[in-house]
């Protein structure tokens, strides 16, 4: 298990990933409180990044409506803290649950059914937009007009109730986002990871070799959509409000796979390069265009979009394998 | 409910659903030829609407007059797209065409935004309260000339696709890639041409649907996911199944819109985009070929 999670890292990789951990656990110490939620978001798309990864870089099925898990994590773990007065940490089995559940059916129907290529990603979105305008008619969870949660004081930290300042926010995504990184580390590594990216380059050879590729495509589903769901009870706990116009909305699905796909796709350090670039570059930007005066509804996204048009055209494979080439972390060929 | 509010209703969506159709067949004229999924499709068709709407309240000019000439810009527009960017990306993953047609949605819409704001603009016609009452029917003027419309500019592009040379040349691009270069066919300008019709049946689309809809930049995607819906309904890559698609997806809103709530009309045509991509993946009218 240790070899499977940690071997095979280079001692310089070890001196990075050591060096920046440690600088990240001591950041709050200097960091104001903005720079606290700027990173809070980056550690965010980095997470759900990682678990969109999973799905897409690794076994090779395009999502296009992670937006979906986000908001069914953020809906049941809220719902029934809400109404039932349950805490986020038993919501959140609740959460991973559906979702997985969710998750298994869209790819139940669409591997069984031979829905493949663009026609599964196209089936998501669907299946995005078919929730999206179900929670606005669900009047259970407030439907349009929003579900709430009671609004948080500063003056304690409460863990158990995800109660509290941002700062705990802050361990608490960082915490999330390492973990997501050790475990598809470990994924990658392990007997399934080979299975999905042989699924992945070719999926017609990997049943010929006798892998079963329907169950391997499954779990790859499910885990994604289980892990995504984590992500979303914690950014409901921490925005404290939820509109199904905003969170199943399809440019939120694009926005959980900027990050992955500005670092690259199907590497492990990608989704959390991408998330630093995107995130901080954009909340960079509308610092400035707020400075000069300029910040309009749109500039954003307008930059997010030059920014995935940049790196599509010119590194085809994300930020990452280059800058790990320059690092000297570099071994063997570039996954794609 | 008497039978006549039906039959208004659905009378209503055939002819909403034909500007739909005609939006639809530009994306399937462009998937079936390039192999590409125009994800910036709905975007476009904003972009059209938006300059019927500045062309009217600026000089007075006739959506449907300007029909042409929008469509012209559009044509423009996917032609150069397609000519400069999405070419050299033939050759290239699906998942990363895919995403280029992403970025390019995201930039158009969000400028859409930039310039309009967000809130709806709208075109008003003399003629935008007439109506026509045919026997127990009423219909709204500005759908039937609209829908008359969609269906002329349609038969056009059929004709184009049958008879015309260069059209002929574009469907021999669709069969057989490899074969079309043989011949000594310049492929990449015929792809870039088929995204500028395809763009051009979004623009002509845009400027009828203008005059009953009000245009949002937000209106982009969700008219991408409509065309989506509707050619795989329909068949990507079928010319007849995209206006058959539409006209269902059109009558299937309208009739949800009466006997749901107008804002739930859009989780049906999801549910018959589920069950057709179970049951008939390659569509009503489309060709088994995967």
């Amino acid at each position: 298990m240790r070899a499977l999670l940690f071997g095979g890292i280079p001692a310089r990789g070890w001196t990075l990933l050591l060096g920046s951990a440690l600088a990240l656990l001591l950041l709050p110490l200097v960091a104001s409180d903005y720079l606290l939620t700027v990173l809070i978001l980056i550690f965010y798309f980095a997470f759900v990044g990682q678990a969109w990864n999973i799905m897409t870089g690794f076994a090779g099925q395009l999502s296009l409506g992670h937006a979906l898990y986000v908001g069914l994590g953020a809906y049941a773990a809220s719902a029934l803290y809400v109404h039932f007065g349950i805490g986020p940490w038993i919501g959140m089995l609740a959460a991973v649950v559906l979702s997985a559940l969710v998750g298994a059916a869209l790819g139940f129907l669409a591997f069984r059914f031979g829905v493949g290529g663009v026609y599964f990603a196209i089936l998501t979105i669907a299946f995005a937009e078919f929730a999206r305008i179900g929670f606005d008619h669900l009047s259970w969870v407030g439907g349009s007009s929003g579900l709430f949660l009671p609004v948080a004081q500063f003056s304690r930290n409460e863990l158990w109730h995800l109660r509290g300042h941002p700062l705990m926010f802050y361990y608490l995504m960082l915490a999330l986002a390492a973990l997501a990184l050790i475990v598809c580390r470990g994924l990658l590594r392990s007997r399934l990871g080979f299975y999905w990216q042989a699924i992945r380059e070719d999926e017609p050879a990997a049943r010929a070799l006798g892998i079963d590729t329907f169950r391997c495509k499954m779990i790859a589903v499910v885990i994604s959509a289980a892990m995504t769901s984590v992500g979303g009870v914690v950014f409901a706990f921490y925005y404290n409000n939820l509109f199904p116009e905003q969170v199943f909305s399809i440019a939120r699905s694009i926005e959980i796979i900027l990050g992955p796909f500005i670092g690259g796709v199907g590497t492990l350090i990608g989704p959390i390069a991408g998330a630093f670039l995107i995130t901080g570059v954009s909340e960079g930007l509308i610092e400035l265009l707020t400075g000069v005066g300029l910040a309009v509804p749109g500039a954003k996204q307008v930059f997010y979009g030059i920014c995935l048009l940049a790196v599509i055209v010119l590194m085809p494979n994300g930020v990452w394998p280059p800058l790990a080439a320059a690092l000297g972390l570099k071994r063997g060929k570039p996954r794609r | 409910m008497p039978l006549d509010i039906y039959l208004n209703v659905i009378v209503s969506g055939v002819l909403t659903g034909l500007v739909y159709g005609l939006m639809a067949l530009g994306l399937s004229v462009i998937f079936g030829v390039i192999r590409v999924v125009n994800f910036a499709h709905g975007e476009m068709m904003a972009v059209a609407m938006y300059i019927a709407v500045v062309l009217f309240s600026s000089f007075g000019l006739d959506p449907l007059l300007m029909m042409v000439p929008i469509a012209i810009v559009l044509f423009a527009f996917g032609y150069l797209l397609q000519a400069r960017l999405i070419n050299l990306f033939i050759d290239r993953p699906e998942h990363t065409q895919f995403m280029l047609l992403v970025a390019v949605a995201i930039i158009i819409v969000n400028t859409l935004l930039m310039i309009f704001g967000p809130d709806a603009q709208s075109v008003q016609t003399s003629y935008a309260y007439d109506s026509f009452q045919v026997g127990p029917l009423i219909v709204d003027a500005t759908k039937a000339y609209a829908g008359i419309a969609a269906v002329a500019v349609s038969a056009a592009l059929f004709a184009f696709f049958r008879f015309a040379p260069i059209g002929q040349a574009i469907r021999a691009c669709a069969d057989n890639h490899t074969g079309a270069l043989v011949v000594g066919l310049n492929v990449n300008r015929l792809y870039a041409l088929t995204f500028g019709i395809g763009a051009a049946c979004v623009g002509a689309a845009g400027a009828m649907i203008v005059l009953f809809i009000d245009v949002t930049p937000a209106l982009g995607p969700a008219y991408t996911l409509l065309a989506f819906v509707i050619v795989i309904t329909g068949g990507l890559g079928s010319m007849p199944g995209a206006l058959l698609g539409g006209v269902l997806i059109g009558v299937t809103e309208a009739v949800a819109g009466l006997l749901f709530s107008p804002s739930a009309k859009s989780m049906f045509s999801f549910a018959l985009l589920v069950l057709v991509l179970l049951f008939r993946p390659q569509g009503l009218l489309g060709t088994a070929q995967r």
